[in-house]
């Protein structure tokens, strides 16, 4: 029998519902998995008997033919979903140890249908990184090696480094994700699966630790496209508690899955290649582009002539909301409080010195660095020229896909500049850090549906990612793309375990 | 535009966040790094553009008037309001006295 | 033109007023929670987790709050924005979890529109005057610190917290304590009329920031300073006089006036400066990203418009026409329930002159004896039209009618069950009344010479012996006819 731990989430329904395996087998063993891969550090709580009881209750429910869509799928938490009971952290020594008594709207819904929780997952401090580096709790690693000999470690990519690296080393076979500006489809990029960021608005944010409300959005990570429908169609629905929630129909996407891409046409953004380029990115792209010919569709050049502006607008308008979503964090009502017993000028310590020693205490560099910008660019003075400006730059970036999209179904690009770069390797330079989400985050800026899928090797053996960009709404032409790609780029590396 | 440390500080100040002389040199450099490169967004033409309001578009629904209508945003629930709090007292958050 | 104005040793100073008034919109559940707004009770129990600011917590906001501002807005004949949004106020402080307060800058709900104050000739408003109203906007308001429960430590109380408010901003056009008075109450009952606030000050449903400034009548605005919450009118009158009278001496002293944020202390009856606001003027406002522009259809500004109900101007006006004095109208319009109650008694058939003296005399009269409200009469509008009715159609003197009245609080009875039972008819009957007429003549057969020798103010003598005669049931023009024909 294959390992349990080696199916996907499809095989895993189906083989408990065809009476294969029991739901309690799978759970032990991919909690096997967790327990013996603490080197990956990609948890931060485990929570194996989260995972057993709902597997219990599978099992249970198969006996008495009221099975539910999940049921039997032990999945992974990413640790910025509030979940009740389980220490909830966003990955800082802020939230560390704070336990809340409510479930967020997309965890619970995953619980309703019928998935267990193996852990909360290890993520970027506040969902701010792009490699993992930043959280309270040690850096993530990924699973993956170059092939040149060397153990160096690298970054599983990030924000949610621990469900990419999770997924990859067979943890689980499936997590949440939440992507602000590429946090979804950059550590999917970078580990060889697959993840989809959805249109905005289409997940509940209603329980996950806010990072940039305009921009966040939480997503399914999972080893391939079926998965990501699967679990997609489980998180997705309309929550009357989040005001920016889409009142729509959850669409069947597994039912309507297709790679016949005849009749669709794919667009190739000119902008989106760059100088100097690692060859092997580029070469990756012309691949997927051949294989979305070859799956039916038309493709034609398209331009989207702000793209060169997106980052530059994101880093204002992320840390901008991002400033006032951790006011927050203040050691008043949870989380950390630090109360020094003096004041700067040597007198009694009140409470703005509370705030003041709280959050310099309790969050790391890069979130303190993107509070600070953020508090710069809408202070008195500031507010005009830079978020105002930004977020007329993101109109118009708006505005270059909704033209693009005019002779267009989907748009296909790289995901990421790179193969999955050390650790330690971008830390010193916040800027080379913020030029990865550079494929990303146009379609963050314009809430649209995007998906990376894993597509080829590079010369160091590490995966590359390929992005499709879809219309908003229409998840669906996104993951039959990704489908056809999947189909044809056959990739089925794996990392070599070593941990 | 560039900052100095002065600027830091008052920015840390805004944002309630206590650094030491040696953090605000650092942070100097990088802020100055970080929105020198934003800058460039200034070459965008946007004569005529509103700015995005809704990114997708969606209106604002509004919710009828009913107490505790969902728990999950109702009151009456004190103990789940308090249970994570640093200094819960009496039914109340302590904080260092204020004084006004 | 208020002549108001501030005797400095350098000579005759003006004052400029501007009030941002805070109403608590009268709604079962807050602005963004589903927790409720009731007042007083125990400390976080109306509280949910958006209104703690717990992590991942969003605001989804209350159709009625949106209706009520928008109703307020029609009944000032504000420009009402079909448009607008939510913006964030960034600032720390322990009364506000979130670290942001949401509220309305650069799209408010409501734009301008104006509030009429009558003249008050004794409190120097000599006609009536229009204040402008800048904007009203929809905000949250901030939970409670209490400094004295412990040595140390303040407590805060989150049930205010997230309840919400309308902040309704007047111009600078006031320019005395008592034109500021009289646009606080003349708001009060425009907001009671339209039910969007129940405007108790005691329990903090309304309270003022009160702007004020001086200068040399003519000149440009001075600095002004911002005295905030001050929750009643006569605090209000008593801030502006004070910090009026501050700033005079401040600047013929040779100092400036700063602007900053200050404190009333009613016990003091004086302001000063807040520290812990000292810090916080750059609020780093912008749009909530958490909620969407707020877009208003046809329906439901139809139904804001049309729910609107009678307001005190027109009602005013309608008095009037009526024949109502002028003091009359005021008095009977400045309280939605007296307004109310005095309307259902015009609609019982009163006759609204005679009726509305009767109210504002002899009903508030009683009532203030009694320590009661209007709200708690012991006389219903249907008891007290029946009252009125015997009166209008001679069956019992005015005199007579007040003696029923206090029968009627004292028993609970009907007007014309108390008049039959106590046999105080009045009467007509010409016979026994010249009878009486006859024995008081021949009585005072002195003061009868007087009266045909010149003195004829001793008719009232007559008229009064008559009426005591007959128990004051006689009709007193009857009595005045017959009097007249026997004294010749």
């Amino acid at each position: 029998m294959t390992e349990l731990t080696n199916l996907t989430v499809a095989q895993i329904r189906d083989g408990h519902r065809a009476g294969d395996f029991s739901a309690v087998e799978v759970a032990e063993a991919f909690s096997a998995n967790v327990a013996g891969a603490k080197a990956l550090n990609a948890f931060i709580v485990e929570t194996p008997e989260h995972a057993l009881e709902a597997a219990k209750q599978a099992d249970a429910d198969r006996a008495a033919g009221t099975l539910k869509p999940l049921s039997g799928v032990p999945i992974g938490m990413k640790d910025l979903f509030c979940t009740d009971g389980v220490q909830t952290t966003a990955a800082s020594h802020m939230l560390e140890g704070f336990i809340p008594r409510y479930e967020s709207t997309v965890s619970q819904k995953l619980w309703d249908a019928g998935a267990g929780m193996l852990g909360k997952l290890n993520l970027d401090q506040f969902a701010m990184g792009s490699s993992n580096e930043t959280s309270y709790f040690g850096n993530v690693i990924s699973p993956w090696r170059r092939k040149d000999g060397g153990n160096a470690a690298l970054a599983p990519g990030g924000s949610s480094g621990g469900s990419s690296t999770a997924i990859a080393a067979r943890l689980c076979p499936a997590a949440t994700g939440t992507d602000t500006g590429g946090s979804i489809r950059q550590p999917a990029a970078f580990t060889g699966i697959s993840g989809i960021k959805p249109t905005y608005g289409r997940c509940s944010r209603w329980g996950i630790v806010a990072f940039a409300s305009s921009l966040d959005q939480a997503g399914p990570m999972a080893r391939d496209v079926r998965d990501c429908a699967i679990m997609l169609e489980n998180m997705a629905g309309f929550d009357a508690k989040d005001a920016t929630s889409l009142n729509l129909p959850v669409p069947d996407w597994e039912a309507a899955l297709s790679s016949d891409l005849k009749g669709k046409t794919v667009g190739i953004p000119k902008e989106y290649r760059l100088e100097g380029i690692d060859p092997d990115i580029d070469a990756m792209w012309d691949a997927g582009i051949a294989m979305l010919k070859d799956a039916g569709a038309a493709v034609v050049e398209i331009s989207l002539p702000h793209t060169k502006y997106a980052l530059p607008a994101y880093y204002i308008i992320a840390p901008a909301e991002a400033s006032s979503n951790l006011a927050r964090y203040d050691g008043v009502r949870y989380g950390l409080r630090d109360l020094p017993a003096k004041n700067s000028s040597g007198g009694g310590a009140g409470l703005q010195d509370m705030y003041a020693a709280t959050r310099a205490e309790g969050f790391g560099p890069e979130v303190k660095r993107r509070i600070m910008i953020g508090t710069y660019v809408l202070s008195a003075g500031f507010y005009d020229a830079y978020y105002t400006q930004a977020q007329k730059v993101r109109t118009l970036i708006a505005r270059d896909f909704e033209q693009a999209f005019a002779s267009c179904d989907v748009i296909l690009a790289p995901t990421a500049p790179s193969a999955a770069f050390g650790l330690g390797e971008k830390m010193a330079d916040p800027l080379a850090m913020y030029l990865n989400d550079v494929f990303a985050v146009p379609a963050s800026l314009a809430g649209l549906p995007a998906m990376s899928v894993p597509a080829a090797l590079n010369r160091e053996g590490l995966p590359l990612g390929l992005q499709i960009i879809g219309k908003a709404f229409d998840e669906q032409s996104v993951l039959n793309a990704g489908l056809a790609i999947e189909e044809r780029a056959g990739f089925n590396a794996r990392a070599e375990k070593w941990w | 535009m560039t900052i100095d440390q002065a600027t830091v500080r008052k920015i840390a100040s805004l944002a309630r966040i206590a650094i030491s002389d040696a953090e605000a040199a650092a942070m100097e450099g990088e802020l100055n790094g970080i929105l020198g490169w934003v800058e460039q967004l200034g070459e965008v033409d946007v004569t005529g553009v509103e700015p995005m309001t809704a990114v997708i578009p969606n209106t604002l629904r509004l919710r009828d008037d009913v107490i505790d209508a969902d728990p999950l945003t109702g009151g009456n629930r004190r103990d789940d309001v308090l249970a994570n709090a640093p200094a819960a007292m009496h039914g109340f958050f302590g904080v260092p006295k204020v004084i006004e | 033109m208020s002549d108001y104005r501030i005797k400095g040793e350098t000579g005759e100073w003006e004052v400029v007023i501007g009030l941002e008034v805070h109403a608590q919109i009268t709604t079962n559940a807050k602005l963004f929670s589903s927790a409720a707004t009731a007042f007083g009770a125990e400390p976080n129990t109306q509280v949910s987790l958006v209104d703690a600011a717990m992590p991942g917590m969003l605001p989804v906001p209350n159709r009625e709050c949106i209706r009520q501002a928008v109703r307020t807005g029609m009944a000032i004949e504000a420009q009402i924005n079909r448009w607008s949004r939510f913006d964030r106020k960034n600032y720390f402080y322990a009364d506000l979890p979130q670290g942001y307060q949401i509220s309305q800058l650069y799209h408010p709900l409501v734009g301008e529109g104006a509030i009429t104050v009558e003249a008050d000739e004794k409190a120097g408003i000599p006609e009536p005057k229009v204040i402008g109203v800048e904007r009203i906007h929809v905000e949250q308001d901030a939970g409670k610190l209490m400094h004295d429960q412990h040595p140390t430590m303040s407590y805060v109380d989150l049930n205010r917290s997230g309840v919400a408010l309308m902040e309704i901003v007047s111009k600078p056009d006031m320019r005395s304590p008592a034109e500021a008075g009289a646009y606080v109450r003349k708001l009060r009952a425009i907001l009671r009329y339209v039910g969007s606030c129940d405007g108790n000050m005691e329990e903090g449903s309304m309270r003022a920031d009160v702007n004020v400034s001086v200068r040399r009548p003519g000149d440009e605005f001075g600095t002004r300073t911002e005295t905030k919450n001050v929750n009643s009118v006569r605090f209000v009158m008593a801030v502006i006089e004070g910090e009026a009278k501050r700033q005079v001496e401040l600047i013929e002293s040779g100092g400036t006036v700063v602007q900053e944020t200050r404190l009333y202390d009613p016990d003091r009856n004086e302001t000063r400066s807040m520290r812990s606001k000292e810090d916080a003027h750059d609020y780093r406002y912008f749009p909530d990203p958490d909620l969407l522009p707020l877009e208003l259809d046809d329906d439901f500004l139809v139904e804001c418009r049309e729910s609107l109900p009678e307001l005190p101007d027109a009602k005013r006006d309608r008095y009037l026409a009526l024949g109502i004095s002028p003091y009359n109208a005021d008095v009977l319009t400045a309280e939605v329930e007296a307004a109310r109650w005095f309307d259902t008694l015009l609609d019982a058939g009163a006759k609204p002159v005679a009726a509305a003296n009767w109210v504002t005399s002899e009903l508030f009269g009683a009532l203030n004896r009694m320590g009661r409200d209007l709200t708690d009469s012991p006389v219903s509008p249907q008891q007290a039209a029946e009252l009125l009715g015997l009166v209008a159609d001679g069956t019992i003197s005015g005199t007579i009618a007040k003696q029923v009245f206090e029968k009627m609080l004292e028993s609970g009875g009907g007007a014309a069950e108390i008049v039959e039972r106590d046999g105080l008819k009045q009467t007509s009957d010409t016979g026994a009344i010249e009878a009486e007429i006859a024995k008081i003549l021949a009585a005072n057969a002195d003061k009868v010479e007087q009266y045909k020798g010149g003195k004829e103010a001793l008719f009232g003598f007559f008229v009064g012996q008559t009426m005591k005669a007959m128990q004051g049931k006689a009709n007193p023009q009857v009595v005045n006819e017959l009097l007249k024909k026997a004294l010749g």
